[in-house]
C-alpha cells in the first residue's frame, strides 16, 4: 500500500498528521514539504501530533521523514509530540535527534572574482616554490651522491634500473618500431609523387635520432615508470612510511628520489639509443619489403643523412627527459594526499606534467638547436 | 639528557592547526624524565596533530616544544635531525618500510647511525625482535605478517637505536584486546627496562589506565587542555562532567549531563 498523508484539527492549534500505508525507503514516500504547505496554510498551529495507526510496514524512510520534519519544526517553533509513532521509529528518532551537529568552520561563500585570481596567483606561486625547492633538495642530494655522502641502497638502485630499463625493452621496441613504420609510409606519399623514395631514409633516420626516439620512449617511460614512482611515493606517504624516514633522520629525497632520478637519467639516453635503432629497423623493414626500395641503397642513405650532431641532440633529449619524467613521478608521489583517491591524483598528475613538460622541453631544445644551427 | 623527576619535555603556550584550521589552543604541559605521559581525547581533538608537533614533522602555529630546555622550532634543520635521533615513534599503522624484509627495517637506522659490523648488527635486530616477541621473522616481509605483529616489529625498529623518548600514536587501534594487552605491557617493560620517557597517544580507557603515569585530555568544543594529572586521580577527583564522561565512557551515572 502506497504512502500516504492526510491532516486534521482536533483542537485549535493542534495538527494531527495521519500516516498510512507502507513508509519504506525503496517506495515513493510523501514529503515533508506537505505537511510544511499544511502548516502554512494554518499560522496558528502549535503542535503536530502524529496517528499511525493505519502504518503497514515502515523503515528508516518513516524516520528520515521524522527527522526532517522535526528540524523544521524546530525553526518555526512548532512542538512535535513523539506519542503516536510506532515504538522502534521513536526510539531510533530520539537517538537521531540527541546527536548536536557539531559547528563546522564555516565555508567561505564563493568569494569575489579578482580574490579567485589573487588566490590562483598565490596557489601557482607556492606550487612553483615547492617545485624548485624540490629540485634544490635533488641538487643537494646529488652533490651529497658526488661527495660520497649520500645514504642510500645500492640494491634499490639496481632493481629501479632493471624496472626502467631492461623491462621497458619490449615496450619500446614496439611503439618504436610501428613510429619507423608511421614515419616512411608518411614520407612515401610525398615522395612518391617527385619519384624521391629513397629520401624515406634520410627522413626515417633523421627523425627518430634527433627527436622521435627520444620523445616516443619518454612518453612510454612518463606512462609507465613516472606514474609507478608516484603511485610507490605515494602510498609510502599514505602508509605513513615517509614520515617513518624523517624522524629517522634519514632524508626522503636522498633515500628514495636520488636513486630513481640517477636510474632514470642513465637509462633514458640508452632508451633514447635504443629506441632510434628500432625506429630506423621499422623503416628499413617495410622500405625493403612494401614500398620495394633497394636495402642497401636505404642503409647507405641512412648513414650519410644521420649525422653525430643528430645523434648527440637525441640523447641530450633523453637525458633531459629523464630528469623530468623522473622528477614529476617523484615530486607528485612525496605531495600525495593520504588517500586512496589522493594516489590516484598523484599518478594522474605525474603522467600528464610529465608529458606536457616533454613536449615543453623539445620545443625548447629545437629552438636552441636552431639558433645555434645544429 | 634529562635527570630523574625533572622535565625532559615542556610545551609551552601551544597552538595547533590541522589545514588552515586552529584545532588546539594554549597548550601548556611537562613530561618528566621516565614518566608514561598519555595524551588523551575524542577523535579529531588534535592527538596525533600534537603528536607530529612533538616528534618534528609539523610546525605549530605558534609556541614552543622544549627537550631538556632546548627549544626545538627554533632550532636549525640539523640540530632537530640530531635531536630527533633520542625519538623512536611507533606510528598508528606501524608505518614499516613495505619493500624491507623485519630485519632490514630495524637494521637501516643502526647501519645509519652506528658504526657496528654487519654481523653486529644482525645480532641487535634478532634481540630487539626476541623483545617484541618476534625472533625469526628478521626475513619476513609486512606483508607477510598480521597487524599485531607489525606493530610490535614497528617497536622494535622505534627501539633500535635505544633512544630516550619514544611516542606511540594510538598503538592498540585495530588490535584485538590480548594484543592491545600485550602491546600494553610491553610499554611498561620499555619504561623499565630502558629508563624511556614515553608519550603515547591514545583513547583506550583500558591502555590509559593500565599504562599511564599522567594523562593530559584534549577537548574538541573548546579547543583546549582540559585536564591533567593521573588517569585515576582524575577519575576519582575530577569535579569536571567532560572528564568524567571521557574516562568512563559516559557511563557513570550523572556523566552524561
Amino acid at each position: 500500500m502506497p504512502a500516504k498523508l492526510s491532516f486534521n484539527y482536533p483542537q485549535t492549534g493542534t495538527l494531527r498528521v495521519k500516516l498510512s500505508g507502507d513508509w519504506q525507503i525503496y517506495a515513493s514516500i510523501p514529503s515533508e514539504n506537505e505537511v510544511v504547505a499544511e502548516l502554512a496554510s494554518h499560522q496558528d498551529t502549535a503542535q503536530i501530533i502524529f496517528d499511525t495507526s493505519e502504518v503497514g510496514s515502515w523503515d528508516s524512510g518513516l524516520v528520515s521523514f521524522l527527522f526532517r520534519l522535526v528540524r523544521d519544526c524546530e525553526h518555526k517553533n512548532i512542538q512535535v509530540s513523539h506519542q503516536g509513532l510506532p515504538q522502534g521509529a521513536e526510539k531510533l528518532l530520539t537517538l537521531a535527534l540527541k546527536v548536536h551537529t557539531r559547528a563546522m568552520p564555516e565555508k567561505s561563500a564563493r568569494n569575489p572574482f579578482l580574490e579567485r585570481v589573487a588566490d590562483k596567483a598565490l596557489e601557482l606561486y607556492a606550487s612553483t616554490l615547492s617545485v624548485l625547492n624540490f629540485l634544490g633538495e635533488i641538487t643537494v642530494a646529488f652533490g651529497r651522491f658526488i661527495s660520497g655522502k649520500a645514504y642510500f641502497r645500492r640494491d634499490d638502485f639496481i632493481g629501479i634500473v632493471q624496472k626502467c630499463g631492461a623491462n621497458a625493452l619490449w615496450l619500446v621496441s614496439l611503439i618504436s618500431i610501428l613510429v619507423g613504420i608511421i614515419l616512411a609510409f608518411i614520407g612515401a606519399i610525398q615522395l612518391q609523387l617527385f619519384g624521391a623514395q629513397i629520401f624515406i631514409a634520410d627522413i626515417v633516420g633523421i627523425a627518430m635520432v634527433r627527436v622521435m626516439g627520444a620523445v616516443m620512449a619518454a612518453i612510454i617511460m612518463a606512462g609507465r615508470t613516472g606514474a609507478s614512482f608516484a603511485a610507490e611515493l605515494g602510498l609510502m606517504q599514505v602508509n605513513e612510511e615517509i614520515d617513518a624516514f624523517k624522524t629517522l633522520g634519514i632524508s626522503p629525497v636522498e633515500f628514495l628520489v636520488m636513486p630513481r632520478v640517477l636510474a632514470l637519467v642513465i637509462m633514458m639516453p640508452l632508451l633514447t639509443l635504443y629506441a632510434d635503432f628500432m625506429g630506423i629497423a621499422g623503416g628499413f623493414l617495410i622500405s625493403a619489403s612494401v614500398l620495394g626500395l633497394n636495402p642497401v641503397e636505404y642503409w647507405h642513405h641512412t648513414q650519410s643523412a644521420v649525422r653525430l650532431s643528430n645523434l648527440w641532440i637525441g640523447l641530450i633529449h633523453g637525458f633531459v627527459f629523464g630528469i623530468i619524467i623522473a622528477v614529476c613521478g617523484c615530486l607528485r608521489g612525496l605531495k600525495c594526499e593520504r588517500s586512496a583517491e589522493g594516489i590516484g591524483v598523484a599518478t594522474t598528475s605525474a603522467v600528464v606534467s610529465a608529458i606536457t613538460s616533454i613536449v615543453v622541453a623539445t620545443a625548447i631544445l629545437t629552438f636552441i638547436c636552431q639558433v645555434l644551427g645544429v | 639528557m634529562g635527570e630523574t623527576g625533572k622535565p625532559v619535555i615542556e610545551v609551552r603556550n601551544l597552538d595547533l592547526s590541522y589545514a588552515d584550521y586552529a584545532v588546539m589552543r594554549n597548550l601548556n604541559f611537562s613530561v618528566n624524565k621516565g614518566e608514561i605521559f598519555i595524551v588523551m581525547g575524542g577523535s579529531g581533538c588534535g592527538k596525533s596533530t600534537l603528536l607530529k608537533v612533538l616528534i618534528g614533522l609539523k610546525e605549530p602555529l605558534k609556541g614552543e616544544v622544549l627537550y631538556d630546555g632546548i627549544n626545538f622550532w627554533q632550532q636549525d634543520e640539523a640540530v632537530q635531525q640530531k635531536m630527533m635521533r633520542r625519538f623512536g615513534v611507533l606510528y598508528q599503522g606501524g608505518a614499516l618500510w613495505s619493500s624491507f624484509t623485519l630485519g632490514e627495517n630495524i637494521a637501516l637506522p643502526l647501519q645509519l647511525y652506528t658504526s657496528l659490523s654487519a654481523g653486529q648488527i644482525q645480532e641487535v635486530v634478532e634481540l630487539k625482535l626476541a623483545l617484541v616477541g618476534l625472533s625469526g621473522y628478521a626475513g619476513f616481509y609486512p606483508s607477510e605478517i598480521s597487524g599485531g605483529m607489525c606493530k610490535r616489529a614497528a617497536l622494535a625498529r622505534a627501539i633500535a637505536l635505544d633512544p630516550d623518548i619514544i611516542f606511540f600514536d594510538e598503538p592498540s587501534a585495530g588490535l584485538d584486546p590480548l594484543s592491545a594487552r600485550m602491546l600494553d605491557d610491553l610499554i611498561l617493560q620499555l619504561k623499565d627496562t630502558l629508563g624511556a620517557t614515553i608519550i603515547v597517544v591514545t583513547h583506550e580507557l583500558a591502555s590509559i589506565f593500565s599504562v599511564g603515569d599522567n594523562a593530559a585530555l584534549l577537548d574538541t568544543e573548546s579547543k583546549s587542555m582540559i585536564a591533567i594529572g593521573n588517569p585515576k586521580n582524575l577519575l576519582a577527583n575530577s569535579s569536571d562532567p567532560r572528564v568524567i564522561r571521557f574516562l568512563t565512557r559516559g557511563e557513570r551515572q550523572g556523566a552524561a549531563q
